[in-house]
């Protein structure tokens, strides 16, 4: 919570001028009830006309420089709020790309959003009511008290008394609310969680007809939204009337006690209505607290969101400026006994994990569903770590590198093909940025590409949408090969990465592959022998083991789970259509 | 026909729809309008009292103590009714508000189970849950805050301004001109505040979507270390919207201000002219000024609630016109009375000159025709976009057919009931899906009422036991939304364990195992070709060992079928699946 402060420190004027400045409008308001008195005990005690008419001018003036300090006020407010939550934003997406993959797979990437965007939001509106009318209230109430005090020390004990008690009112309703509207969003995330299920499941929902039960199921969690709702509701709507009962004990208190002592001589008509005056300022100033508070126990809830995303340590630590190994190792990856285990998850995922890569090499990597195949490829960019054993690239040990330095030279392929808005070349030159139009093309036409962008309309300016979503499945996957290549690194992994293309593209494709310029050492993992029948080298995965490492040939001899897939396979798929 | 004119704001069928379901709570409102007239006249009504005794407090030889007294128990007794009209009239208010939500919320979700499939399929799933959650919310308390502010803002100005009328018509008079300088300030800040909101919450869009692509696909953008321009970019529409909200937000602020302004005005006016008339002598006393000044100070502040209702109200009726525009989506039409019940059914399907579309322009099916007999197995392959699925869709009666018929043991799916039908067919789809719950509550969903024995015997069978025994709490591992952390591979086989639970007697498979490697594909054949075994299945798969066996293959183009026959005949035939079939040797 504490290191969201820090996001003000920068608005550090902005947060002194602010209050400051509603704490000069305060002084004027708190100084009109001491102009009535005079007015009163002067001006029409003494019939003084003039008195009177100067004592109104000094009120408009008191209004006009009101008006000046609040607007100031006001604005180095938003200032603050703003600047604030511009600071924030920035610092929260910058904190989520330094987030490895254990960290986004932790959190959840749906959630990081809303954090971002309406979290924020509430927060800048929280700290803009803060600044503006939280610290405002305080001020009058204790002002108030100070008039009181100046106007008729004596009378001052009813203020020293009514303000405890309201401040003792104000604190527990908020106290018992506060834990009580978190539960409220937490009921709200439920209901908004089912609806949404509901909806990405409804084909399977309704073929095993489950509509009743989803209403019964919705019912229950609806009705304790509204429960929930109503407990709190009946708990904040107390303040604005128990504060008017407190206030209005207030004013008796000072009405009875003033009457007396204006009849013992000690106090004058001016200062009963000052006093009552400094009454009603509290009472108005407390019924606009009450509204604040609602907002601001949001902005609370709010910032124990963002600051938990802010907490999360960001697990992976790597040296900022890493080693860099001479140039020239022939042996470009190796694994050594490398063993992973996901956060949350009893069993490992990989475990003595040996091999290794030289440049030019094609490396194939097989295995069933839940083998480690990916696992093992992400171990490479460092998107995870080994729990044991080491992964070296260029004869270096990953950790060694800066993650810029590792992950420069490392291109990938992901298994589900993910594109950028923007143009087709903005989404290549994700691969370099300092790559011509010409390695562009070259690079289009390597992964199968360059047909169907020569035939958009602005070639490498064709606009791609959110997530590319206006290209069909194969379009996406081969620019996404595209990109990696445009990179030209030494080492080049493809993830699965052809399912969604047809056979005949995904053979020219796995051709054009075996000329790369530079001679990559390329790491091509797949579910179908065809894919890797011609690496130079077949790792077979079974359960996080390595159970077979050789050649197509030699792997059909010797290993019986790489047979067991070849032999599902051959001959016996149609292109996937 | 399409948009009646928004731009006048109040769509008049909406609010009178408003007013219908506010209606509902008649009793409650009036409740709540009465003690809001209660609170209201109470709080203008204790000023006077206070007033009244200063009268009484004049100087030492003018204090009227018993008077004073009398007053302060009349004052006491005010402030104690007046705290419990505005406690029941929040308690009244809030109870409206949350059982409208409440209603609301579940009609919406009631008629989302209703809705036909097309529908949804055409919907984005973030925009109506948006509406489900955002919409009612600010509809309901848009309506409801909106309509007491506006009740007891009016309420106020009107009391306070026939108070002062009756105390002093002469000093009233000085407020009642300065009141449209007050009105004017309010709608000029606000006509100006909702221009520049509405470039902030574009500008809010903007760097949403650009959150949502680069959060949502954080994964990439560490694989190609473009975490520096992602950044830049960011900042670039940080910096623009951290511009303009500072103006939107600076702006919206000056209500207030201004209208305190105005108010403090008023109060130097009265105190100028309340005081004069006091010297003057007679027609007011220093106590009659007291109450003025406190009526004057609280005058305008209603006016800020008021000139903030409207706008308030408007986003309210926009708000309703989009739940009651999903409200009245013409839904399923429900079974008939007399449907039939499919029972004892064999697997007879009978499709007949079926024709269908999604939309009028493109054809999707066009006279399909075939018969099925109980056991068979009917592949249908072809090129994507071919109308596979398509044809599920009308099996399951996802949607209904255009033209022609489909008909299960004879009997036309149209005079079927849903459930009965859908109860028929055991279906696994490409895409998987899985509820927020546990292992267990997902394989057994089609059948609860299953034995553990039942259960493990099925996720043997379709080899997931394997993995969920590895899960941390087994069976009873929590999965997250869509199925948590398990890869798309083990979630199929999930979804295959559901079916081979619930054995119904016919299947359908729409590329069932796309994301089961081969090999284990292999492994879970046989029990796929046991649970096949005599009952009628639709497959759609691109694997030849799944089509090869089948004794009727759909061989579909363009939404016909173009080839239609058993395997070996197709190849004899040398047409577009024996095309198909010979491209894999190609390479």
């Amino acid at each position: 919570m504490k290191k969201l402060l820090k996001y003000l420190r920068p608005y550090r004027k902005e947060t002194v001028i602010s209050p400051l400045f509603k704490l000069l409008e305060a002084i004027f308001d708190l100084l009109v009830p001491l102009v009535v008195k005079r007015i009163i005990d002067v001006g029409i005690a003494n019939a003084d006309k003039p008195y009177v008419l100067f004592m109104c001018l000094v009120l408009v003036g008191f209004a006009l420089v009101g008006l000046a300090c609040s607007l100031v006020a006001q604005y180095y407010a938003a200032r603050a709020a703003v600047g604030f939550s511009t600071h924030l934003r920035r610092d929260l997406f910058a904190h989520i790309q330094r987030f490895s993959y254990t960290d986004t797979d932790r959190i959840g990437t749906a959630t990081l959003i809303t954090r971002m965007t309406a979290d924020v939001n509430q927060v800048q509106s929280g700290v803009n009511l803060t600044l503006r009318l939280l610290l405002r209230s305080p001020i009058i109430v204790l002002g108030a008290l100070v008039m009181a005090l100046a106007v008729h020390p004596g009378s001052a004990w009813i203020f020293l008394l009514i303000i405890p008690l309201l401040a003792v009112v104000i604190f527990s309703i908020m106290l018992k609310s506060i834990p009580l509207y978190r539960g409220v969003q937490s009921n709200l995330d439920r209901v908004t969680a089912l609806t949404r299920e509901n909806l990405t499941g409804a084909r399977v929902l309704r073929a095993f007809r489950k509509e009743d039960e989803e209403i019964t199921r919705f019912g229950e969690a609806n009705d304790a939204h509204n429960r929930m709702q109503n407990r709190v509701g009946r708990i904040s709507a107390l303040m604005n009337p128990l504060t008017l009962v407190l206030v209005n004990l207030g004013v008796i208190l000072i009405l009875q006690s003033g009457a007396h002592r204006v009849y013992e001589g000690g106090m004058t008509q001016g200062d009963v209505v000052a006093l009552t005056n400094y009454m009603a300022q509290i009472l108005v100033e407390l019924i606009k607290l009450a509204n604040t508070v609602f907002t601001v126990n949001k902005a609370l809830a709010s910032a124990h969101r963002i600051s938990d995303v802010l907490d999360a340590p960001i697990r992976m630590s790597a040296p900022e400026k890493g080693e860099t190994p001479e140039d020239g190792s022939d042996e470009v990856l190796s694994f050594r006994n490398v063993s992973m285990r996901y956060a949350g998850s009893s069993e490992p995922s990989l475990s003595g994990i040996t091999f290794s890569a030289r440049r030019g090499e094609t490396v194939g990597i097989i295995g069933s569903t839940g083998s480690g195949k990916s696992t093992l490829a992400n171990l490479i960019p460092r998107f995870y770590d080994p729990a044991e054993g080491e992964v070296l690239v260029l004869g270096q040990d990953v950790r060694a590198y800066s993650l810029p330095d590792l992950r420069d030279r490392i291109a990938i392929v992901p298994q589900k093909a993910t594109l950028f808005s923007g143009t087709v070349r903005s989404n290549l030159l994700w691969g370099n940025q300092k790559a011509t139009d010409e390695e562009l093309w070259e690079a289009l036409e390597r992964a199968q590409a360059k047909d169907f962008v020569e035939e958009k309309e602005g070639g490498l300016d064709a606009p791609v949408s959110q997530n590319g979503k206006n290209l069909s499945g194969g379009q996406r996957q081969r620019l996404t090969i595209a990109r990696a290549l445009v990179r030209r690194a030494p080492i080049l992994i493809l993830d699965d990465s052809s399912s969604a293309l047809d056979y005949a593209t995904d053979a020219a494709l796995r051709h054009a592959l075996r000329t790369l310029p530079k001679s990559p050492t390329v790491l091509l993992i797949s579910q179908r022998t065809s894919s890797i029948r011609h690496a130079d080298k077949i790792l077979v995965l079974e359960d996080g083991e390595c159970v077979g490492i050789g050649t197509h040939d030699e792997l059909l001899a010797t290993c019986e789970v790489y047979r067991e897939i070849h032999e599902s396979q051959y001959g016996r798929e149609v292109e996937k259509a | 026909m399409k948009a009646p004119k928004k731009k006048l704001g109040f769509d008049k069928r909406t609010a009178a729809r408003v007013l219908r379901e506010l209606g509902r709570h008649r009793v409650s409102l009036f409740f709540s309008l009465l003690f809001a007239l209660g609170s209201v006249l109470l709080t203008l009504y204790i000023p006077l009292l206070t007033g009244d005794a200063i009268d009484l407090i004049i100087d030492r030889a003018l204090v009227d103590l018993d008077g004073v007294l009398a007053i302060a128990l009349q004052i006491g007794a005010c402030a104690l009714l007046c705290a419990l009209c505005q406690w029941l009239m929040n308690v009244l208010n809030n109870r409206i508000t949350y059982a409208m939500v409440h209603k609301l919320r579940r009609q919406t979700f009631e008629k989302l189970q209703r809705l036909p499939l097309s529908y949804l399929d055409s919907h984005a799933v973030g925009d109506t849950v948006s509406r489900m959650m955002n919409d009612v919310d600010q509809l309901t308390d848009g309506l409801l805050l909106g309509f007491s502010q506006f009740f007891t803002g009016a309420l106020t100005i009107l009391g306070t301004l026939v108070i002062m009328l009756l105390l002093h018509p002469g000093v009233a008079l000085v407020v009642i001109l300065v009141t449209p300088l007050s009105l004017f300030v309010a709608a000029f800040i606000a006509k100006r505040t909702y221009s520049l909101f509405r470039l902030q919450s574009a500008t809010r869009a903007e760097q949403t979507a650009m959150i949502d692509e680069y959060v949502g696909q954080h994964k990439t953008v560490l694989a190609f270390g473009h975490e520096d321009e992602a950044q830049a970019e960011f900042d670039e529409l940080n910096e623009r919207l951290g511009k303009c909200a500072l103006r939107a937000t600076f702006f919206s602020s000056l209500t207030n201000p201004c209208t305190r302004f105005v108010n403090n005005l008023v109060y130097a006016g009265v105190a100028l002219v309340g005081a004069l008339l006091c010297i003057g002598g007679g027609s007011m006393t220093v106590g009659g000024l007291s109450k003025f000044l406190s009526y004057a100070n609280q005058y305008t502040k209603p006016f800020n609630e008021i000139s903030g209702v409207l706008a308030e109200l408007q986003n309210a009726l926009a708000c309703a016109s989009r739940v009651f525009a999903l409200l009245d989506e013409p839904e399923l039409t429900p079974d008939a009375p007399d449907a039939t019940v499919l029972s004892a059914v064999e697997g007879h399907v009978e499709l007949d000159g079926v024709a269908f579309s999604y939309t009028p322009e493109q054809d999707l099916i066009r006279d399909l025709s075939l018969k099925v007999s109980p056991g068979q197995r009917v592949a249908i392959v072809g090129p994507t976009g071919c109308g596979k699925t398509t044809l599920i869709n009308l099996l399951m009666r996802f949607y209904d057919v255009n033209d022609g018929s489909i008909r299960v043991e004879s009997c036309d799916l149209r005079d079927a009931t849903r459930a009965s039908l859908r109860a028929s067919f055991g279906m696994v789809l490409q895409d998987t899906w899985l509820r927020a719950a546990t292992v267990r509550e997902n394989i057994c969903m089609a059948r609860p009422d299953a034995t553990e024995e039942e259960m493990l015997a099925a996720a043997k069978a379709s080899h997931a036991h394997s993995f969920i025994k590895r899960l941390p709490n087994g069976y009873d591992t929590l999965l997250g939304e869509g199925g948590g952390s398990l890869s798309q591979g083990q979630k199929q086989l999930l979804c295959i364990t559901r079916v081979m639970l619930a054995l119904p007697p016919m299947l359908i498979l729409d590329e069932a195992t796309s994301s089961i490697d081969t090999r284990m594909e292999l492994k879970i054949q046989n029990a796929f070709a046991r649970m096949m075994q005599g009952r009628t299945s639709f497959i759609v798969a691109h694997r030849l060992s799944t089509i090869e066996s089948a004794d009727v293959i759909l061989v579909m183009k363009d939404g016909k079928v173009i080839e239609q026959g058993d395997h070996r005949t197709l190849l004899a035939k040398k047409g577009f699946y024996a095309t198909l079939y010979n491209s894999q040797f190609e390479s």
